[in-house]
Formats: structure tokens, sequence, C-alpha cells
């Protein structure tokens, strides 16, 4: 080697860049994820500000509705993280909504009308076997459309946009369009509410799990640079981003908590364990819902898949030149089964916490959902070009769609104009990313 | 001089291939010794493209079998070529131009850990390995290949296929997108490789570098194959006639 270094030293040249470049480069932070925490802030504050001068009272930036703006961006963010897989190959599945609205359905018939037969109302197997059922369902819908793309060379667009159709019609005929409701009353729990959320503690919990992931994960990112003499982050660059990182956690369980449960619920609870206290006074947090922490599972595990495994490697070798991955070997239609497949999992998954949380299956479980995907793996940065993505920003492209989709709604903009809104910053997005990129390089 | 005795390194017997009733190849032989390059000579089109790659896994030939080192093998995917130690530079590069340098070098092959997840610090430990003997003045690590000059991304596609102790390389049009210096470090490597006992198959049109760099020639005329000779035993007039009219003068002479 040519270049060797002895001693780690910085990656930065500091001749001739400005301040924020120079912190920029240090730092090594996504100029694009700072982009999107930007939309973020400005669209929370926006609306807030438009509530707080036109309807008497500011009401996003409060505990309460950003609570249920993470619950509300479940659903949507896990499929998004899928999507991203699926649009880095060059793909698309426009069947995702009618995947989750069919899954959703059959769930409800198995947990309400076969599932008690069998196991007895209420049992503690109900929810686990229909979760299972409902991944594993979606999963195979997933496998069947990626057997037509892959081997039977069918465009991922007709046999998706069939499948829509097709999945749509049978949640319809499934259960003669009619609702089921209540669901499995654990089952209800994986969709959130007061009872669906870990609390205070359980919540610090989670945050003290994840600031040590972050801590870690920077420790061993380090060594492994100075292992391989690879230049290394300046100390202070380090200690900035774990700040940073370490600092949002925190930030993010005081807001969970800060979120009480309403004072019925509270009574309810008081009545149930027979407690002597003045519902008034009694404070109990939410916490984090159990659908987000869903969303946190799915997006740790599709960054590992995506960045750590070969799979990962494989789907953005296929994304970049799909001729290129299968002479270095790569089983393209294999892949591609594969990435339906997981597809199609995480659409069952989305069905459980979507019918989880409205404590029902409904014909309109999914509807549109596809495209609510599909835009915010786009804004999140994936590149309908294939060979570019990631789960990250799918995931806060998909709370950047929920942010303004629930923003309009607290400020009162009629459905018809929502629908507007969220078209046009679509195609504002992805201009606005075209532009990024071409300055970029 | 190679010693042409003994047994070939690889060996292709009467490969045919044809596509939609078109005979790209047509019972094609061609063989290859240890230490040796041979030059695949022929027009676009002439099928010299279509029978490497029915050696690098790419196409399934319909007819003929492939031997390497005197074994019959069968090889039925890229993946079959590379375990026999079959490397391919191709024309294209075959690149995924998204991914860095050491993502393209270890494509299908990536190291992993103990984990089994991909050992990126490792893989780049590697490729800046590599490169320093390739090319020195290779930088771009961390950029994806799609933000490299032309020949940096040939010298990632050469260490590719160079890095996994190939026993046989084939090189479609190595120097096609490459200046004059860049040509001169392909044409120094292949010297090395040489030594080191690799067996080349070398697709070229520029019949300089034939002659340079060829011990052998053969060349193919609409799927089929006109002839192969000793570099030596021939004129560059012999091997153009060969590729143009399809017949080698001095023999017909003889």
């Amino acid at each position: 080697m040519t270049d060797t270094i002895s001693t780690p030293k910085p990656s930065v040249t500091d001749s001739g860049a400005g301040p924020i470049t120079r912190f920029l480069r240090a730092t090594e932070i996504d100029t694009r994820l700072l982009g999107m925490f930007a939309a973020l802030a400005l669209i929370w504050t926006g609306f807030h500000i438009y509530g707080a001068l036109f309807n008497g009272g500011g009401a996003f930036l409060t505990p309460r509705n950003l609570w249920n703006l993470s619950v509300q961006t479940s659903s949507i963010g896990i499929m998004a993280t899928g999507m991203v897989l699926v649009i880095v190959t060059r793909n698309i599945d426009l069947s995702v909504g009618a995947v989750l609205g069919v899954t959703g359905m059959t769930m409800g018939i198995l947990q309400v009308t076969i599932l008690p037969q069998y196991l007895g109302l209420g049992s503690p197997l109900i929810w686990i076997i229909t979760a299972i059922f409902g991944i594993v369902m979606g999963g195979c819908i997933g496998t069947f459309h990626g057997w037509l793309i892959a081997y039977r060379k069918i465009p991922a667009f007709i046999v998706t946009l069939g499948g829509l159709l097709v999945w749509r019609g049978a949640a319809f005929v499934a259960n003669n369009g009619k609702t089921i409701s209540p669901v499995d009353s654990t089952f209800q729990l994986l969709g959130g509410g007061p009872y669906g959320s870990v609390g205070a503690t359980g919540s610090w919990v989670v945050g003290m799990l994840a600031i040590i992931g972050i801590i870690l994960a920077l420790y061993y990112g380090r060594q492994n640079r100075i292992h391989h003499e690879f230049a290394v982050r300046p100390m202070w660059a380090e200690v900035v981003v774990g700040a940073l990182s370490c600092g949002m956690v925190i930030g993010a369980v005081l807001l969970v908590n800060a979120y009480p449960w309403p004072s019925g619920i509270v009574k309810q609870y008081i009545a149930a364990n027979n407690l002597t206290v003045d519902p008034d006074t009694l404070f109990i947090s939410h916490g984090f819902a159990i659908p987000v922490l869903i969303l946190m599972g799915v997006g740790i595990l599709m960054t590992l898949l995506v960045t750590r495994t070969r799979f990962g490697r494989y789907v953005f070798a296929i994304g970049g030149n799909p001729e290129a991955a299968a002479l270095a070997g790569i089983n393209v239609r294999w892949m591609t089964l594969r990435i339906f497949t997981l597809m199609g999992m995480l659409a069952g998954l989305s069905a459980v916490v979507a019918s989880a949380r409205l404590n029902s299956a409904t014909n309109a479980l999914g509807l549109l959902d596809e495209l609510y995907v599909i835009a915010a793996a786009v804004i999140g940065g994936t590149s309908l070009a294939g060979g570019l993505g990631t789960i990250y920003g799918a995931i806060l492209g998909a709370l950047v769609m929920q942010s303004l989709q629930s923003g309009m709604v607290l400020i009162g903009t009629p459905t018809a104009v929502q629908q507007m809104v969220v078209g046009s910053v679509l195609v504002l997005a992805v201009y606005l990313d075209n532009l990024y990129r071409s300055k970029v390089k | 001089m190679t010693n042409n005795t003994g047994t070939p390194l690889v060996e292709m017997r009467d490969i045919s291939i044809s596509f939609g009733g078109i005979k790209a190849v047509d019972h094609v032989t061609v063989d290859l010794y240890p230490g040796e390059v041979v030059g695949l000579l022929g027009h676009n089109g002439a099928g010299k493209s279509t029978l490497i790659k029915c050696l690098s896994g790419a196409y399934r030939q319909d007819a003929g079998d492939v031997y390497i080192n005197g074994k019959k093998v069968d090889i039925r995917s890229p993946r079959d070529a590379r375990s026999h130690n079959i490397e391919t530079i191709y024309q294209t590069l075959a690149l995924a131009d998204n991914l860095n340098a050491a993502a393209n070098l270890f494509l299908g092959r990536e190291l992993t850990n103990a984990f089994g997840f991909v050992d990126e610090g490792k893989m780049e430990a590697e490729t800046r390995k590599i490169m320093a003997r390739l090319n020195p003045n290779f930088r771009k690590f961390h950029e994806p290949v799609s933000a490299l000059s032309g020949g940096q991304r040939q010298s990632v596609a050469i260490a590719r296929a160079v890095y996994f102790n190939a026993k046989v390389l084939i090189m479609d049009e190595p120097t096609a997108a490459l200046g004059p210096h860049e040509t001169q470090m392909v044409a120094e490597l292949i010297e090395e490789l040489k030594a080191q006992g690799l067996g080349i198959f070398l697709i070229e049109h520029d019949i300089h570098n034939v002659m340079k760099l060829c011990d052998r020639a053969s060349v193919m005329k609409n799927g089929q194959l006109v002839g192969t000779e000793r570099v030596e035993d021939v004129t560059e007039d012999d091997i153009l006639s060969m590729i143009i009219l399809g017949k080698n003068p001095k023999r017909e002479a003889a």
C-alpha cells in the first residue's frame, strides 16, 4: 500500500472549505438525511404555527399528536422498508395495499371465527398463531408474484397491478364485504393504544438499549477502521455524532413518556386493579407504542440485511447492473423471487399492525397504501431507476407523508385538497431529489 | 515460447450454439496451454464473444464439450466457471456502477465475518492491496465506480479477475477504451500473468497488439473457425486475410 497510515489520521483536509462543509465532512453526516430532517421540521412547525394563528392553538407539536403520528406511520413505514428493495432492483409492487387488505381480512376470520372454536375465546395462542399466519400468508402471495415476475417473465408492474385488483376483490369475497370487529384482545395490543404501549419504564429500557447500540456501533466502527489502517473521524466528530444520536433517542423517550393515558382509561385501570388513587393525579405514560417498536425492529433488521449481508449487496448490484450481477454469478431470478416474498411478508406484518390498530378488519384496510408506500420510499431517496435507496430514508419518507396527512387533518383541510397536496409534494420531492443528486455529483 | 505438448489447460471441443436458428458458433475447437496467450480474432459478429461466453458460463453451448486439464467439465453458470478458476474481463467490464471498487471486486464472492455479515473493512483493505499493485494511483475507494475514469474502471475489472488466483483468464477487448499509457500497462500485466503460468484468451481487434501479445491466434468468421496459427509463423497480412477472406493465403498456396 502506497499510502500506509501508521496512526489514525483525520479524514478531513481543512483547506478551502467553509465551517459547515468541514463539519459535515468530519462527521460524515449524510446531507440527504439532514435535508429530510429539515423538511420534517418545516412541516411540523408549519402546521403548528398555522394552527396557533388560525385555529386558536397549535395542536401539532404536542406529545399526543406526535405519539399518534408515530403509530400512524408504522404500517406504511414497515412496508416502505421492503419497497426499497423492490424499487432498488428496478421493480415495483402495486399490490401491497391489497395484500394487506386480504391478509388482514383472513386474519380477522381466523382469530374471530375459527381459532376460538379450538382454543377457546381469549386464548393467548390466538394472537401468535394469527400474526404468524398473516406474515406467512403475505409471504406466500409475495412468492407467487415473484415467481410470475422472475420465472414467467411478466413485468412486475403488470403482475402487481393484477394483484392489486385480485387481492382487493378477494378481501371482499372472503367475508362477503362484512367488517370483522372486534379482534382478539391480545392481538389488538399490536396496534398500539394505552394498553398496547410499553409505558415509561419500558420506554427508558428501549432508549437505553438504543444508546448502548449507538455507542457500540461507533466504537466498533472506529476500531475496524483503525484495524485496517483507514482514515478515521476526528474524536470530536465521533462525540458529536454520538451525542446527536443519543440526544434524539432521549428526546423520543421523553416525548412518548409525556403523553399520559386519557382519564377514562385511567379510571378503568384504577377500578380494574382496585387502587385507591385519585384518577386526576395519576399520571400514566403511554411510552412507545408496540407498532412503533415493531417498525423500529423491522428498520434495524432490514438495515442489517441491506448493508451487512450478501443478500443486500446483491440487491444493489442487480439494481446497478443486472447483467453484471448475473455475470458475477448472482442468481437474479431467485433474488427477485425472494425480494417479493420479503415484501409480501412485510405487507402481512403491516396487516397485523393496521387491523390491530383499527381493532377490526374492513374492506378498506390498506386502500391506496401502495401509493403511500411507494411515495415514502421515493421521498426517502430510493431511485426508480434502481440501485439507490436506504431503509432509514424510506422510514423518514413514511414519516414525512404521514406528517403531511395528519397535519392537514388537524388544521381541517378537506380530503380532496389533502390528496392534491400529497400528490404535489411527491412530485416536488422527486424533483428536488434530482436537483440534489446532480449538485452532489 | 510455450511448450504446447501435454495436456492443454483448456480445450473447447466442437462447440456449437445458435440463437433463433442463427448459428453463432458452428463446431469450433480451440485450446489453450498454461503460460500461453491465444488471440481470438474476427469481425464483429464472428462469434468470438459468444464462444468465450460458453467458457465463462454466461451461455451454455448446444453441442460440444469443455475440458479443463483434460477433464470434461460442465459449466452451467458464471459460478461454475469461477469454481474452475476461470475469470473473465468483459468488454462492458460488467461493473455495478452504483457500488464502489471493493464491492465490485468481491461481487458474488464477498468476504464475511464470523457472523456471516459482509466484512466491508477487510474487503476494502484487500482491494487497496491489489490496486496498489495494478494501479498505484488509484484513490477512489469510496466512490461508486460510475465516478471513475475509463482506465480506473478497467483496473477494477482487471483486479477482480486477477485477485482470485485465476488459472484461465478471458479478456474481451481489454484495451478498447484505454489510452496509450493504460494500454501499455495492460500489455505489461498480460506478460506478467503469462509468466506466472496463466492461460489467457484474448479477444482483440488491433492486429499489432495480437502480434505483440499473443502466442497463437485463432481466427473466426461467420461462427466458424478459419484456423489457428502460431503468431511467429505468419505475417500481419496473413492474419488479416484470414479475418477478411476467411482463408490463409499461405496454406492455400502450399
